[in-house]
């Protein structure tokens, strides 16, 4: 649009009719902004001016909250009156590791009412630590006769009693994606309760359920189920059996093997090779618990494509894993467990020169006595052969400053940077001093523009650094502060000076009552929450 | 505004610049005074993004010892679901089934220890010993043992029995392998 005409159409905000002279018909606008997918350049769409504003919230189809609490379905639904598609993320990312009240919040139940009166025609759910109760997924799978999609991650409150609801009920489920959550595992007679006339189911996860199901509903389940692409099995599903399902689903671009160590006599062993090499289309490969070294060749065919390889529930040695990423030329993601040790890194950063994500997960970290796994040897290696580098977790036994300069020079495009140096009160082991540089090299407290999310424990943060980034807070998602050195009274300042802001605190028993002991900050339109537990309390 | 300024003036700014290592290198204030009660004090671990690993003073603790990982809240960061498979997996290995096992040898002055869990075959094992006593143990074969050799690797099993390395199948010697004697000279050329 010419700026001219913006200007009179702002003019003539109120005037309908001189707007629709001026600008597209709104049809027009309507169809073409349909196609915009991305929320970034929506929300830039929206802000034009006002046609634009309507013309965009009357197209989209997906919304992403990416904090429940920053606003209130109510909100949501009037202004976005089609929505088909919903992604809510809910409690603080340390509630993963037990740091947030088990009563904390997060509850989609009242989301689920609202989107039953206002959008009937939900097709996707996809959530990410919400709490989440069977009454709730029974609910949601009655009342949305077009439900397609579920996708759980880091949820709980809920059991396979659950699953049994929506396998029942969801006529038209195309996905059902459960990932790691707190869920309650009861059995898996769940799987049976797909009626025999279900074909429509393309993603089927049950990786992370313990128990053991039914296979031969599951066969008969895939057998039918002709358009399945993602599979994800659990450990109860063995390698023969895995053999008998692949056989019936070549085309799957995603594989979640179940237990990967079996005693197979030779011909088992072929069959399994020839029915994975028949996988042409797969992309990305996981599960792979307990793998045999001697089995992995059975897996080299299949690795021609493959993007994303999951080994972290393998504990494979270097030479292992150095044979296996021979065969992945085109890997971008890899997890793996820290027994490949710096050698099977080594060999990541000749083989893979398009890995982007790299997640090294400890397999023994509980056992002080056992010192191996990998040190900054193996992280220097692999930023040496992959410049595209920019997501890392990374659990070791020792780091230096110099690894890190060195690692940060190497891969300049770096988003994720997680370190975790195993061994506790661990300097640069080389130099002994602490790991100042290495902070600097990677990021800065005041010097990130982009920062989104900002999450600090145990470290010497006093309440000057809490307020020395009030203007940033607005631009960020949220803050987390854990055993730092905030008080009650800089949380109060923060909460005065920031009406926009929810300033929780979660206090912990017997601690000095003017210590803030875990600070959750976060911006919102829906004002403070109302079903927050007696542990936490809003200034 | 004022209150914002006077509060920062009055706040001893040393106390949170960002130090990332042991105390003892610089005059550390005893912030963790004000800490809570809960054991985790003495971890180091990450924060996302932006941040990067913070150690804590450990050097403090030398009169109490730092409490079993596993009791501290939050640590390692690593997400319910793998930590219960580790933990798992630690309960089904148990008792016997591949730990850390003693190896003697004949005429050394004092005992070691390796873990059976690391090796995933015979030759794996031998190279192992081999590198670990500085000898040469040499092939095995089941008519002879290790003929030849000035060594001979035996273990003793469950039934307290001391048995030749390398009879019986590999999965079978980690379950019942309690402890590693590696022979030497005439007593283990002896052995057929």
């Amino acid at each position: 649009m010419e700026t001219s005409e913006l200007k009179r159409s702002k003019d003539s905000v109120n005037s309908y009719e001189s707007a629709r002279r001026s600008s597209f018909p709104d049809e027009v606008l309507e169809r073409v902004l349909f196609l915009l997918k991305s929320h970034r350049d929506r929300s830039s769409v929206s802000l034009v001016c006002k046609d634009w504003y309507n013309a965009e919230r009357w197209s989209r189809t997906h919304v992403f909250i990416g904090n429940c609490y920053s606003v209130s379905p109510e909100i949501v639904a009037r202004r976005f009156p089609r929505i088909r598609s919903v992604t809510l993320k809910g409690k603080p990312r340390f509630s993963d590791f037990n740091l947030v009240p088990e009563n904390w919040g997060a509850d989609i139940h009242a989301w689920l009412v609202v989107f039953a009166a206002k959008f009937p025609f939900l097709e996707e759910l996809r959530l990410k630590r919400m709490a989440i109760s069977d009454e709730s997924l029974e609910f949601l799978a009655v009342s949305f006769p077009n439900f397609k999609a579920l996708s759980l991650l880091s949820c709980d409150g809920f059991s396979t009693n659950g699953l049994a609801a929506i396998a029942t009920h969801c006529k038209n489920l195309i996905e059902l994606d459960i990932q790691e959550n707190g869920i309650d595992d009861i059995g898996g007679s769940w799987l049976s309760c797909f009626p025999e006339s279900f074909t429509t189911l393309e993603v089927l996860n049950f990786a992370n359920l313990t128990s053991d199901i039914n296979f031969d509903t599951l066969e008969k389940l895939v057998g039918r189920c002709k358009s399945m692409r993602v599979l994800k099995l659990n450990r109860s599903v063995s390698l023969e059996q895995l053999q008998r399902l692949l056989v019936n689903a070549p085309r799957l671009a995603e594989l979640g093997t179940g237990l990967f160590s079996q005693e197979l006599t030779i011909r088992e062993y072929e069959e399994l090779e020839s029915a994975l090499s028949h996988c042409k289309n797969m992309h990305t490969l996981s599960g792979l618990w307990d793998a045999k070294g001697i089995y992995l060749p059975a897996l080299y065919l299949a690795c021609t494509h493959l993007t994303f390889l999951n080994l972290s529930y393998a504990a494979l040695q270097s030479v292992e894993v150095a044979k296996l990423l021979a065969h992945c030329p085109r890997l971008k993601r890899l997890w793996v467990l820290d027994t490949v040790e710096d050698k099977g890194l080594e060999a990541v950063g000749l083989n893979c020169p398009l890995l982007e994500e790299l997640r090294v997960f400890p397999a023994d970290p509980f056992d002080d006595e056992i010192v191996h796994g990998v040190t900054d040897a193996g992280f220097v290696a692999v930023s040496f052969g992959c410049p595209r580098l920019h997501y890392v977790l990374y659990f070791c036994s020792q780091m230096t400053n110099a690894a890190v300069a060195t690692i940060v020079q190497n891969c300049p495009d770096f988003t994720h940077f997680r370190l975790c140096i195993m061994n506790p009160g661990q300097p640069d082991y080389l130099t002994n001093e602490p790991m100042d540089e290495a902070f600097g090299a990677v990021c800065v407290l005041s010097g990130c523009p982009k920062l989104r999310k900002l999450e600090i424990r145990d470290c010497p943060f006093g309440n000057a650094a809490l307020l020395s980034g009030l203007e940033k807070y607005e631009s960020m998602r949220s803050l987390w502060m854990s055993a730092c050195n905030v008080t009650m009274n800089g949380c109060r300042l923060l909460a005065r000076e920031m009406p926009w802001l929810n300033v929780e605190v979660m206090k912990e028993d017997g601690s000095d009552d003017s210590q803030a002991d875990k600070v959750y900050v976060y911006r919102s339109i829906a004002g403070p929450r109302r079903d927050s537990p007696p542990s936490v309390l809003t200034l | 505004m004022e209150t914002r300024v006077n509060y920062k003036n009055e706040l001893n700014l040393m106390a949170t610049e960002l130090r990332l290592g042991l105390p003892g290198s610089d005059d550390k204030p005893s912030i963790r005074n004000n800490k809570r009660n809960s054991p985790d004090i003495s971890e180091d671990y990450s924060s996302s993004k932006s941040s990067s690993s913070i150690t804590m003073p450990g050097d403090d603790d030398q009169d109490s010892p730092p409490p079993a990982k596993e009791q501290v809240v939050g640590w390692p960061p690593i997400r319910s679901y793998r930590r219960n498979c580790i933990q798992n997996t630690k309960k089904n290995k148990g008792e016997g089934t591949g730990m850390y096992v003693k190896v003697s040898m004949d005429g050394a002055p004092y005992l070691r220890k390796i873990d059976l869990r690391v090796y995933k075959s015979y030759p794996q094992l031998l190279k192992a010993l081999e590198t670990m006593f500085k000898l040469t143990i040499g092939e095995y074969s089941e008519r002879e043992g290790y003929n030849g050799s000035d060594y001979a690797p035996t273990y003793e099993d469950k039934d307290g029995d001391w048995m030749l390395v390398g009879d019986v199948p590999w999965e079978m010697f980690v379950c019942c392998c309690k402890r590693l004697r590696i022979m030497k000279g005439s007593e283990a050329r002896g052995i057929v």
